[in-house]
């Protein structure tokens, strides 16, 4: 097999890699360059209403300054700052809460009778696979003031006056949670499924309780699924646009909602593309670590 | 297997989360055949949201489009996904395994604003017009990924040696492949197919960069009203989205059900 094998992976590559090369690899490296070289992207075919949307001296100015002024004004401004650090903080948070949440939940399934596995991880993904548009949409209707959530409480007589959630960071954390949970309970539940149950059984033989087989034998057999499930759900939060732009208030800044705002409302492409490249630059770390944890796993498996 | 046991705590936790996962998406479908004009308040059984949507012209052709756009990169991306994880499966050891692995796997975790920006400037610096086409570049881009690793992970349980022994017998490496492992694949394939198609159907993100005027995908149609508030409409197209992807998973679950391996 190796021998055969060899050879034909070049031609099966080619493909894809020419494709990825073309469409992912490229784009970036003009992203880059536009964040930093305002000329390129002055030129009218490509930008007309700029100067109608800028002041022309400012913008005069802003074209005689050299490639890093994005990246100065990125700096310079405390809304790009809050932006970054709140993506931060909504995320590490709504990251916990997913772990807090999504483990009980991978554990259940590890644990229930094996015929039943395939069922409940299918019942676990199949939202994933419905719109995530229309799933922050239902969370709207649940949470606005007079939506289900207050009218059942109202109904049942626990509140008198409607609660606000909707437009809080409060909605913004419930959405991204229910959104994310599949992605954290599915590396839960395969390391958890994977682990060697002869050792829990070992460790309750040797007289251990359910609950200290638990903390010394399962839990540290399931960091690396943890690790997998964090990263999974916290890169892509930090970009995360569709969920603060709809449960969100005008407040609940986010780095995905300023690159969509930059671009879509300021036309402002090169701030678009530095608050991009400054975006990835923060997520290169948690990319990588992902990565080793994923080819650990394949290795492992191979 | 007495350490693994299942507690009531166990069932309790899958339970509510569970119900956390699936009571806002039955809100939607049951408040869908609400016949009050009020989309949050019950006012009785009715169809009649359905029948607006029926005359709704912008919705449907936004709705068709999506479609096309769906079967065209769900295509390409089974096409490219599966020679990624055949790359993959194969070639345990090649120059710039790391870097094309990584290339795969990115667009899966990146966040959409990020790839979608690069594409569009991408389109822009090359001067295409951008609409069907550039959006199914951007879908292809992103659902490939997913498709290699559904496929990949079928290709790591089958046994190298059922092609081997095809070579091994005169048939040619690419004869093997079609002949032996691609019937035995071809579930996951499909699988992958289903979900490319419902990634694309549903995306709004990349389709907002990548498209152009005159290309209004459905998911944006329906960004832009549920912006205005919850409709009685958006409920019943909404509960339409629901129902189209749970005929995929269906399909999917049927055609990678274990039994249907040999």
């Amino acid at each position: 097999m190796r021998t055969v094998s060899r050879g034909r992976v070049w031609p099966v590559l080619a493909l894809p890699g020419l494709w990825l090369a073309a469409f992912f690899l490229l784009p970036f490296a003009i992203v880059a360059k536009i964040s930093l070289s305002e000329s390129a992207t002055a030129q009218p075919p490509y930008r007309p209403q700029l100067a109608g949307i800028l002041d022309a001296a400012a913008w005069r100015a802003f074209l005689e300054g050299l490639g890093f002024d994005n990246y100065r004004l990125l700096v310079a401004d405390d809304l790009y700052w809050s932006a970054g650090l709140s993506s931060l903080r909504i995320a590490a948070l709504s990251t916990v809460l997913l772990a807090l949440i999504g483990y009980p939940m991978a554990l259940a399934i590890a644990r229930a009778p094996e015929r039943w596995r395939p069922l409940l991880v299918a019942l676990t993904v199949v939202p994933f696979w419905t719109s995530l548009l229309i799933r922050i949409y239902a969370w709207i209707a649940i949470l606005k003031p007079e939506g289900w959530l207050n009218g059942a409480l109202i109904g049942a007589g626990l509140i008198r006056t409607p609660l606000s959630i909707l437009n809080t960071e409060a909605a913004v954390l419930i959405g991204i949670v229910y959104a994310y949970l599949p992605f954290m309970v599915l590396p839960l539940y395969g390391s958890l499924e994977r682990h060697d149950r002869a050792l829990v059984e070992a460790a309750s033989d040797l007289g251990a309780s359910p609950l200290r087989a638990f903390w010394t034998v399962t839990f540290p057999l399931s960091l690396r699924g943890l690790a997998a499930g964090a990263l999974l759900c916290f890169v892509p939060i930090v970009g995360e646009f569709i969920i603060p732009d709809l449960l969100g208030g005008s407040d609940t800044l986010m780095l995905g909602r300023t690159l969509w705002s930059e671009f879509f409302a300021n036309r402002d492409w090169p701030l678009a593309s530095a608050v991009a490249v400054a975006m990835t630059l923060i997520l290169v770390g948690p990319i990588l670590a992902h990565r080793a944890l994923e080819a650990r796993r394949a290795e492992g498996r191979a | 297997m007495s350490a693994g046991r299942s507690t009531p705590f166990n069932a309790a936790s899958l339970a509510l989360g569970l119900a956390f996962l699936y009571v806002p998406l039955l809100l939607v479908v049951a408040f869908s055949f609400n016949a009050s004009r009020l989309a949050t308040v019950w006012g009785g059984v009715s169809v009649r949201w359905y029948a607006a949507l029926l005359e709704n012209g912008p919705l449907k052709e936004a709705a068709w489009l999506s479609v096309r756009i769906a079967v065209v990169s769900a295509t390409l991306a089974t096409v490219l996904g599966t020679l990624a994880a055949v790359a993959l499966a194969r070639g345990r050891r090649f120059p710039g395994r790391t870097a094309f692995t990584g290339m795969i796997y990115a667009p899966m975790v990146m966040p959409e604003v990020i790839t979608g920006l690069s594409l569009l400037l991408l389109f822009v610096a090359l001067g295409l017009d951008r609409g069907f086409w550039t959006v199914v570049v951007a879908h292809t881009t992103l659902a490939l990924a997913f498709v290699t690793v559904i496929v990949l992970a079928r290709l790591r349980e089958l046994d190298p040696e059922l092609e081997e022994a095809a070579i091994d017998l005169g048939a040619t490496p690419l004869a093997a492949f079609v002949t032996v492992t691609l019937p035995l694949v071809a579930p996951a394939v499909a699988g992958g197919f289903l979900l490319a198609f419902t990634l694309s159907f549903d995306d709004l993100v990349l389709a907002s960069f990548a498209s152009g005027p005159g290309a209004t995908t459905l998911p944006m149609r329906i960004y832009s009203s549920v912006r205005l508030g919850v409709t009685p409409e958006v409920n019943a197209a909404a509960s339409l989205m629901v129902l189209a992807a749970f005929a995929a998973i269906g399909g999917a679950a049927v055609l990678s059900r274990p039994g249907r391996r040999a």
